[in-house]
């Protein structure tokens, strides 16, 4: 299989003009284009079909290389467009092989692209990570009785350690909870990611939270102000914004 | 508080989780093993129905 196929980005209104993004930077410098079935266009750019055939996708999507490449430029087309209009981002690696597919897919599935247009029309996203911060525990091992025994004596002292990191994990967690649920109400809606693994996120500390908040655009004086107050000398906090809406412009 | 904007250089674990499992897709959800650690769940059945279409035009 050779040629050329096309990469979808977004899904916008359709009054989306070409010129509103012809400076946008499409994956492998390509140029992005527009493709316009009312009342929704697709943010397109003509890729290489061999690097995004089924079969070589499987492959590429575990190169991390390769994988931050398309995401990162996936993201700059979608976040940059964002800040422009609203847009539904489309899941990375979406690709058709010619433009008719692509308009076929824009009127087959047109209620629910602008569905999902209206949820984040005006709105934006906020992440929201939480860590317990290493080395903050507190709580002493209660009741450390000297033994006469110093192997029963090391054995007792891990295991109260374990006993005390326990605890402070489900406190930390549970304040996580807490705020979480406080951010919520703050938000027009809320996504909770899983827990990223440190081995990824090159942190020390242990994620307790990871969450996302759609909130009107603008500053989000309410909920900064909310995650100030939720931080403690356990929990430390990350937020992160404004994103493109891509946990909420979802389908139903 | 940390407060870092998006166009800094973003740490692509919070890329991932959006990118992977936001965004508008089709259907089915399979889990990809990320450098060892199961980390993102990607569509790969809405991927490879989008991406079938190459292989019958």
């Amino acid at each position: 299989m050779t040629g050329e196929a096309l990469y979808v980005y977004a899904i916008a209104d359709s009054d989306l003009a070409e010129a509103e993004v012809a400076a946008l930077r499409a994956i492998d410098d390509g140029f992005i284009n527009v493709i316009t079935e009312a009342p929704v266009a697709a943010v397109v750019s003509t890729v290489d079909a061999d690097k995004f055939s089924a079969s070589a996708l499987r492959e590429n999507l575990e190169d991390l290389h390769w994988l931050e490449g398309i995401a990162r430029a996936h993201n700059t087309v979608v976040s940059d467009l964002a800040r422009q209009r609203p847009v539904a981002p489309v899941r990375l690696a979406t690709v058709f092989v010619s433009e008719d597919n692509v308009r076929e897919m824009l009127r087959t599935r047109a209620q629910d692209f602008a569905g999902a247009l209206d949820r984040v029309r005006g709105r934006c996203e906020w992440a929201l990570k939480g860590f317990l911060i290493t080395g903050s525990v507190t709580a002493k091992p209660s009741g450390s009785t000297e033994s006469s025994s110093p192997g029963r004596s090391y054995l007792e002292r891990r295991r109260a350690e374990r006993e005390s990191r326990n605890l402070q994990l489900e406190s930390v967690f549970a304040e996580a909870e807490t705020l979480h649920q406080r951010l919520d109400g703050l938000s027009l809606a809320s996504k909770r990611y899983p827990l990223q693994d440190r081995r990824l996120t090159g942190y020390r500390d242990e994620m307790v939270l990871n969450a996302a908040y759609l909130l009107p655009e603008g500053e989000p004086t309410e909920l900064r102000r909310a995650v100030d107050n939720g931080q403690s000398q356990q929990l430390r906090l990350e937020l992160v914004g404004p994103w493109a809406p891509y946990s909420f412009a979802t389908l139903e | 508080m940390t407060l870092t904007a998006p166009r800094d250089e973003l740490a692509l674990v919070d890329l991932l989780d959006r990118l992977l499992a936001g965004g508008v897709v089709l259907a089915g959800d399979v889990t990809i093993s990320l450098a060892g650690v199961d980390l993102v769940h990607v569509s790969l059945r809405a991927l490879i129905s989008s991406v079938s279409t190459l292989v019958e035009p």
